[in-house]
């Protein structure tokens, strides 16, 4: 039974979702729950039997699908996709449970099962089409969620986002098939499996131009400066649901990508580009967080707080470094539970007031105290305070780049920390103070739906950021293999040089 | 004094000409029994084109692989094969969307299908044979058809755009006797094979008339193919058109045109002229993106659909251009997955119907408002088939671009592979906006439009059969690509 879990996880939802369709329209909620709860328990069993002590791929399964091509359906989970899998299921579940549209409810609820397949296919998915398939398929159903729910620009959001990415990928297309043909060329045989990709050692010009080309597919979804400009439209149009989803987990998709993609197979590509990408990822944090600053819509602050994040998850992926890349991957988990949780906690103030413009609100710890302390505790996350989850992935993602460059490292972390000051001065415009407008004097607070889906979050966020270890142990072993691959296949000194080398590492030790 | 030349029965190998022998029987047979009895139903013939593309389809897969016959014109080779298998399936496909709802004032003459069955025969002729007269009189057959079958549409759009047609086949056949003529004057032969051999032997020269031949021929099947800058009756002519026959024109004649030019072209690419490279990188590049553009600003799906299509047509015409086994079979597969997509984007066209004629065009991006309201299925189904065609994976177009893109990859054509990729994303946003009327906007308040209203159960089935190959061609894509790369190979492409 366990050696198709992968294919389960991947396809139950899709499955699930269209029998949905069967379902009628008022009662489909529980149905898509519970759907969502098995996908969830499926993912937490898939945990349960991953092996923790063996770094490499776990559970894989391969069918040729294209023989004559080399395209196969090939998934397999190690240490690094695990938790992104398991966050995903996780977050789908709790942003399906906590969903308070009400039109058209029964799409709604079948659109985010469809994307639940994309999202997890992309994190298991060992064979470059077919993560390019999941990859590109994701796009489809978040674009309905933005056109059919979202606000009153949606559809200009909708195409911005749709075909911004859309452009990326198709360069990223142009990348894998040379890839593939490299692989031909070695070999004889067509071949797009990423493990078999992983053998190649190639040139450093061509290094180059590969990894510019995957770069720009990832680079957009993550997304980098300068393609960041769809995602506020995207973010500040789409329903909390469509938010959430898009922030806790499309967004790593690109990250993952260049840990999955970029870092192994362009090892010298990767060193070549670090500081440029550090500077970029640096430029993101501080100017995202400047823009933040100036954002009068709540929401708004929420997403370019998120962005300005995700710069600090590309800072410590291009550390190339155990700890940097550990803690890169710790912070996408975090991230991904803590942004989701301040666009659902953005939701739920928008319900009552149907407002988003923070000069609206004022004084609502006052109000909503339950509402204002989970709100404190995501934004005390969020900035990276000890002992909570953010912490521990920006604390190992800037200690695995100061390895690599003590000045930038010092930028990165003031800049975090001058961060903190937008989301600290948005907090308290909404919350203390005197309440001021009378709209908001009698609100009530947080209801039992929400903190059905608010409380596990907060509670992940103090567990794991007081004791991180149940997760960094996998995915540190699974790091270790991968960066010992980089420095095996880098193929100039400035490569060996800056990739560090774990095996003399650890001896020393 | 002539003398009698004594040549074999056996050496002619007849077997050759079966499968168009078939078809023109079948054109005969309907005039014969519309001689013997007026006013039968077009149900009769619809499936009596039917019978006989089958038949058709049936020896086309008895003929034995490289043999050439009647004196030698015709060649079945691999691409000859390939070339009929898409000319006949298609025709197959798309003559069943004539069981329409609504009446067509064309469908009430047997000589529509008679003209159908010899267009088909003229398509066999044209892509079954390496001799530039013999293609020529496939050519001409078959377009003398098409456009009086347009022109029996009885809407004066229907005559302008046969006239269009007519006007612009009328200097495309110009060109390409002019082309011939050079080709011949070069070589002493019209014989492509021949061509070849001859030319390569004695260097390309003179360069000049090599050239002059080349850009002949390229307009010629430019007119064809309708390549930017040669495109400018294909809106019309699409819009003038019923959907069904619209569709059509979109795939069958341009594969018989593809079929010819990679013969051609080939040899000619590989003369080490570098203005016959140079002209074709340019035909491939403007006919893709500028085609493009313009789909851009369509506000009627069929004009937005024959752009579209234009813009295919340059996507495929980048594998003439690299020339390899690879990219050859590319286009096929290509245009084996498109067949289908395609046939199911025109049948959705096809099938909706509006109450009220008034208006320029046929079928508005506003007459789509709001369907998944009214119509769930349809718009599902409709959006399926502009996914794929937009090349969104897991629906098979993708898998064709991708096989092409890899093509142009392989081979060098590094910053055309881009293009190739730039354009499909430029592509996604006509094909998207459809997508957005359907399902993010709301139903016109008085809509006079009944989407499935001209679908029979047999258009319905159509349907069908292409939203299945649409979704699941993934896992059909195996088996094309060995039989289209074994039978490219064969034939020495």
């Amino acid at each position: 039974m366990s050696e198709h879990i992968l294919s389960i996880l991947v396809f139950f939802p899709l499955v699930a979702g269209l029998l949905g369709i069967l379902v009628d329209k008022d009662s489909i909620r529980p149905y898509a729950i519970t759907v969502a709860g098995i996908e969830f328990l499926l993912s937490l069993w898939l945990w349960s039997e991953f092996d923790m002590n063996f770094a490499g791929m776990q559970f894989i399964e391969s069918v040729p699908l294209i023989e004559q091509f080399g395209i196969s359906y090939t998934l397999g989970v190690d240490g690094i996709s695990l938790f992104l899998i398991i966050m995903t299921t996780l977050v789908t579940f709790i942003s399906l449970g906590s969903l308070t549209v009400t039109n058209r409810v029964k799409e709604l609820m079948i659109t985010v099962l469809v994307l639940e397949l994309t999202m997890v296919g992309v994190f298991v998915a060992l064979d470059a089409i077919l993560f390019y398939l999941f990859w590109e398929l994701s796009l489809v159903p978040m674009l309905y969620i933005i056109g059919v729910w979202g606000g009153p620009k949606r559809l200009y959001a909708g195409i911005k986002f749709f075909l911004y990415t859309f452009t990326g990928s198709l360069i990223m297309l142009v990348g894998m098939l040379y890839m593939a043909y490299l692989y031909y060329q070695a070999t004889g045989t067509w071949s797009f499996s990423l493990l078999e990709w992983y053998r190649l050692q190639l040139p450093f010009d061509l290094q180059l131009w590969l990894f510019g080309a995957f770069f720009l597919g990832f680079a957009i979804k993550v997304p980098m400066f300068p393609f960041h400009t769809w995602l506020p439209y995207a973010h500040g149009q789409a329903p909390t649901i469509g938010s959430v989803i898009l922030a806790a987990v499309l967004l790593k998709m690109g990250t993952y990508g260049f840990v999955r993609f970029s870092l192994p197979l362009f090892p010298d590509a990767s060193v070549a580009f670090m500081v440029p990408i550090a500077v970029l990822s640096i430029i993101m944090i501080i100017y995202t967080a400047m823009v933040a600053y100036a954002q009068e819509d709540i929401k708004q602050v929420v997403a370019y707080s998120s962005v300005s994040h995700m710069g600090v998850i590309i800072l410590g992926t291009f550390a190339l470094n155990v700890e940097g890349i550990t803690g890169s991957i710790f912070l996408m988990i975090s991230h991904g539970i803590v942004s989701g949780a301040l666009f659902m906690l953005v939701g739920v103030i928008y319900d009552r007031r149907h407002t988003k413009l923070m000069s609206e609100f004022g004084g609502l710890a006052h109000v909503m105290p339950m509402f204002a302390t989970i709100f404190g505790i995501m934004m005390m996350a969020s900035v990276g305070l000890p002992l909570t989850i953010g912490f521990v992935g920006e604390f190992l993602s800037l200690l695995g780049f100061y390895q690599q460059s003590h000045m930038l490292t010092l930028v990165a972390g003031t800049a975090i920390i001058v961060g903190a000051i937008y989301m600290l001065s948005a907090y308290k415009k909404a919350f203390f103070g005197e309440v001021t407008n009378e709209k908001n004097r009698n609100l009530p607070d947080v209801n039992k739906v929400e903190l059905f889906a608010l409380v596990p979050l907060t509670a992940l966020v103090v567990i794991l950021g007081v004791y991180p270890k149940p997760i960094l142990e996998p995915v540190d072993r699974s790091v270790t293999a991968m960066v010992k691959l980089m420095h095996a296949k880098a193929v100039t000194d400035e490569g060996k040089n800056s990739i560090a080398d774990v095996l003399v590492n650890k001896e020393a030790k | 004094m002539l003398t009698p030349i004594d040549v074999s029965f056996d050496s002619l190998h007849i077997e050759t000409l079966i499968p168009m022998l078939i078809a023109i029987g079948g054109a005969l047979t309907i005039l014969v029994t519309d001689l013997a009895k007026k006013n039968l139903d077009k149900s009769l013939y619809i499936m009596m084109t039917v019978v006989f593309l089958l038949l058709d389809l049936g020896a086309l897969f008895q003929t034995d692989l490289n043999q050439r016959g009647f004196f030698d014109v015709m060649l079945v080779d691999g691409l000859a094969i390939l070339g009929q298998l898409i000319v006949i399936l298609g025709s197959l496909l798309f003559v069943i969307l004539s069981f329409s709802k609504k009446s067509f004032h064309e469908y009430l003459y047997a000589e529509y299908f008679a003209f159908y069955l010899f267009m088909v025969a003229g398509f066999q002729f044209m892509v079954a044979s390496d001799n530039l007269i013999l293609i020529f009189v496939g050519l001409e057959t078959s377009s003398l058809a098409l456009y009086t079958m347009i022109a029996m549409h009885n809407r004066h759009t229907a005559l302008e755009a046969a006239v269009k047609y007519f006007t612009m086949g009328a200097l495309s056949a110009g060109m390409f006797a002019f082309g011939s003529m050079i080709l011949y004057a070069l070589s002493g032969s019209v014989e492509i094979g021949k061509i070849a051999e001859v030319m390569t032997a004695g260097g390309f020269e003179p360069m000049a008339l090599v050239i002059v031949a080349t850009a002949f021929m390229i307009g010629a099947f430019g007119f064809k193919m309708a390549l930017v800058p040669f495109h400018t009756w294909v809106p019309d002519v699409y819009e003038g058109s019923t959907a069904a026959l619209a569709g059509f024109m979109s795939i069958v004649p341009k594969i018989a045109g593809l079929v010819v030019t990679i013969r051609l072209f080939e040899f000619l690419l590989q003369s080490g002229i570098i203005w016959v490279e140079i002209m074709i990188y340019a035909l491939v590049v403007l006919t893709m993106t500028l085609a493009n553009i313009w789909a851009l600003v369509q506000d009627d799906v069929k004009r937005m659909l024959a752009y579209s299509s234009i813009s295919h047509a340059g996507f495929v015409m980048a594998a003439v251009l690299i020339g390899t086994t690879h990219s050859n079979s590319a286009l096929f597969i290509y245009w084996f997955l498109f067949l289908f997509t395609n046939l199911g984007a025109f049948a959705m066209l096809w099938s909706s119907r509006s109450k009220t004629t008034e208006g320029r065009y046929d079928h508005t991006f506003e007459k789509f408002s709001g369907l998944i309201k009214t119509m769930p299925l349809a718009a599902f189904l409709i959006a399926i088939f502009m996914l794929s065609l937009a090349g969104v994976p897991p629906f098979s177009m993708f898998f064709g671009k991708m096989y092409m893109i890899s093509s142009a990859v392989t081979s060098g054509y590094m910053t055309l592979a881009i293009i190739m990729a730039l354009n499909s994303a430029i592509a996604a946003y006509y094909y998207l906006k459809i997508i957005f009327y359907m399902f993010f906007k709301e139903p016109l308040a008085n809509a006079e439009v009944d989407p499935m209203g001209n679908a029979t159960l047999s258009v319905k089935s159509l349907i069908g059969v292409a939203a299945f190959f649409t979704i699941f061609g993934i896992f059909f894509v195996n088996p094309v690509m060995e039989m289209v790369t074994y039978f490219v190979y064969t034939s020495g492409y």
